[in-house]
């Protein structure tokens, strides 16, 4: 007992008792498609076809000139369909979900990429889907509640709490405990009890298997380094994990620091939290000495999370991966440095990646090669970083 | 004979879910007396947490309401302790696990045995999980309640023959007669425990069928319901509601 889904002292499965038929089914179900040549097939169409897989990997040029060090690589995410490389993840579970006799996904979203990805995958797969979303992200984000509903998929504001990404985790969570037997819980990022953490994983790591290759025909070997954004962690893991066993490459994580680590309104996890039990795994929280649950901030609602992802927390544990905070200042610069550079506007939560990278390119040497993970596109941004910067813009 | 089984000796017991300081913690004492005064047999103290998972609305405000006082493990320790003095009944606590893990495991469980209380129960501590807290639940003697619910199936023999103090049945919205019936039966062949039914519902037919399938029943939500309607005048509100509760089991 206590050993299914580890990584190291975190994963696990602390959910209520009523749930823990549904994840065991869950996890048989995936054991046994993961290895099935119908389900790769179809899932590996899907990935190619629909959503538009490989993403390319980019050689920034301008941007690598104009730092003055390590060449910069990015790995497009943002031209996945739907914008963002929730699509990987989803299109997996949806055909999991559907090949389990599920009708209906449920799934919880913070900057309604996720969300809107969900939605797409329960469209094409003639399914259910309704989304729980924080009522502030709904404000923040509210181009996506509108393609949320235009893909036909119901969307839930959720006002308890800090009405952000965790809560709508917990009522997606409870409203999976409610209804079983026909629904899918489509948890988007690499969090929560296992099985999730894994399949999250594995079905992002199609990103790094990507880069790897991709890499390999460009430069003919492996980058120095790969940077993805942190908020659960589900685009790093994918971006890191097929390079976890080359230890030359250092995998580099960055996390929501909001205004800054050393104030209350900040979602680095790692850097400003400790070992706790919340949402059905151990791992790193942000949380008060007596386990209660911090109200975390950043600009991005998708980063805007007090935990990360258990395969993170181990990563650092062994000290493989680093995490480091970038701000919300940082971020803002680094979304219209991406723009101006390269003609790319980057997700305000990949604006993070993009922030660490600036820093990072110039203590490498020329001969040296970052790769740098670009989430998602930043359309949906536009609208609250113009208003960040004082423009009274509305969609 | 535990304090745990001596609350269901006495025919169906009654098992009330108080949130400790909501809104206060004299209401909480209150409450507790008027509970005890109108015949509940065992008091199920929660431990508000920030994100209480899996649980519907109206509990969901008590957490929050009671941790807008600023109320600590701590001093629901300290309160507990005098609490203790008070009244005669089993206690048990319930409560996050991260609430248990971040205290210390050890420490919390010391805390609950040096304030008098029966058992503990954690609702996202499945079977799977017990083995990091049960050393420490042994140790100080204060048993970790199992959890049954009507999706448990093939897992009942497992939950049931390693279960102590009693077993905590959860239903659903809809739940039905037959249901509980056949789960209570599964129970009854691998342990002698008493089992409780959580009633969520407030429908009297459903609830007079499932008190009387099993050895009692936990109501949570109705309670805090009252205790939110009635702020800190809402001791005399929850005693006549389990008086006529209790009169209800009786019945049976």
């Amino acid at each position: 007992m206590g050993k299914i889904g580890r990584f190291g002292i975190h994963g696990g499965q602390y959910i209520p008792e009523v749930l823990m038929n549904a994840v065991t089914e869950l996890d048989e179900a995936y054991q046994f498609y993961k290895n099935d040549p119908q389900f790769n097939r179809e899932l590996t169409a899907l990935l190619n076809d629909y959503a538009g897989r490989p993403s390319r990997l980019y050689y920034a040029e301008k941007m690598t000139r104009d730092l003055g060090g390590a060449k910069i690589y990015l790995k497009r995410e943002d031209l996945n369909h739907t914008g963002a490389h929730k699509i990987n993840n989803v299109l997996g579970q949806a055909l999991l979900a559907k090949k389990m006799g599920k009708t209906r996904l449920i799934a919880e979203t913070g900057a309604g990429q996720h969300g809107v990805a969900s939605a797409t995958a329960a469209a094409l797969m003639d399914m259910e889907c309704v989304v729980f979303m924080g009522e502030e992200d709904t404000k923040r984000q509210a181009l996506n509640v509108y393609r949320m509903k235009l893909l036909g998929a119901e969307v839930v504001p959720v006002t308890s709490g800090t009405a952000t990404l965790k809560d709508a985790v917990n009522e997606a969570m409870g409203e999976w405990t409610r209804r079983i037997h026909d629904t899918h819980y489509c948890l988007g990022s690499a969090v929560g009890p296992h099985p999730f953490p894994t399949i999250v994983r594995d079905f992002q790591a199609v990103i790094s298997k990507e880069i790897k290759e991709q890499i390999l025909q460009k430069e003919g070997r492996l980058p120095d380094a790969v940077v993805a954004c942190v908020g659960g962690g589900s685009n790093a893991i994918g971006s890191f994990y097929h390079f976890i066993g080359d230890e030359g490459v250092r995998l580099i994580g960055c996390e929501a620091a909001g205004r800054g680590i050393d104030t209350y309104e900040t979602a680095a996890t790692v850097n400003t939290g400790s070992v706790g039990i919340f949402h059905g795994m151990k791992s790193y929280f942000c949380q008060d000495e007596f386990g209660q649950i911090a109200p975390v901030y950043s600009i991005s609602a998708g980063l805007d999370y007090p935990g990360i992802g258990p395969e993170h927390s181990y990563l650092h544990d062994l000290g493989r991966a680093e995490y480091v905070p970038v701000t919300d200042d940082e971020a803002v610069e680094a979304f219209e440095y991406l723009a101006k550079t390269e003609g790319i506007i980057p997700a305000i939560e990949s604006a993070h990646a993009i922030a660490y990278a600036r820093k990072l390119a110039p203590t490498m040497g020329k001969d040296k090669i970052i790769v740098v993970t670009v989430s998602g596109r930043g359309d949906k941004d536009c609208a609250a970083i113009a208003r960040y910067r004082g423009e009274d813009l509305h969609e | 004979m535990n304090k745990i089984e001596k609350a269901f000796e006495k025919g169906k017991a009654f098992i009330a879910f108080i949130t400790c300081a909501d809104p206060d913690f004299a209401t909480t004492e209150k409450t507790v007396l008027a509970a005890v005064e109108n015949g509940a047999d065992l008091i199920e103290l929660n431990i508000p947490f920030s994100d209480p998972t899996g649980v519907d609305g109206a509990i969901q405000k008590a957490n929050l309401r009671a941790l807008q006082t600023g109320v600590t493990t701590d001093t629901i320790f300290a309160f507990v302790k005098q609490l203790r003095d008070k009244v005669d009944v089993s206690l048990v606590f319930s409560t996050y696990a991260n609430v248990v893990f971040s205290y210390g495991i050890d420490r919390f469980l010391s805390g609950c045995a040096d304030a008098g209380i029966d058992g503990l129960i954690v609702p996202d501590v499945p079977f799977e999980e017990q083995d990091e807290f049960l050393p420490c639940c042994e140790k100080y003697g204060v048993p970790l309640i199992s959890m049954i619910s009507v999706t448990s199936k093939k897992r009942i023999q497992a939950i049931a023959s390693h279960a102590r103090g009693f077993l905590y049945i959860m239903t659903c919205p809809g739940g039905t007669a037959e249901e509980l019936s056949e789960i209570v039966s599964q129970i009854r062949k691998y342990t002698n425990l008493p089992c409780a039914v959580c009633i969520s519902s407030t429908d009297s037919p459903y609830v007079l069928q499932s008190a009387a399938l099993a050895d009692g029943i936990i109501e949570d939500s109705s309670i805090v319901e009252l205790m939110e309607k009635h702020g800190t005048a809402c001791a005399p509100y929850v005693g006549a509601y389990i008086r006529s509760r209790k009169a209800m089991l009786k019945s049976i």
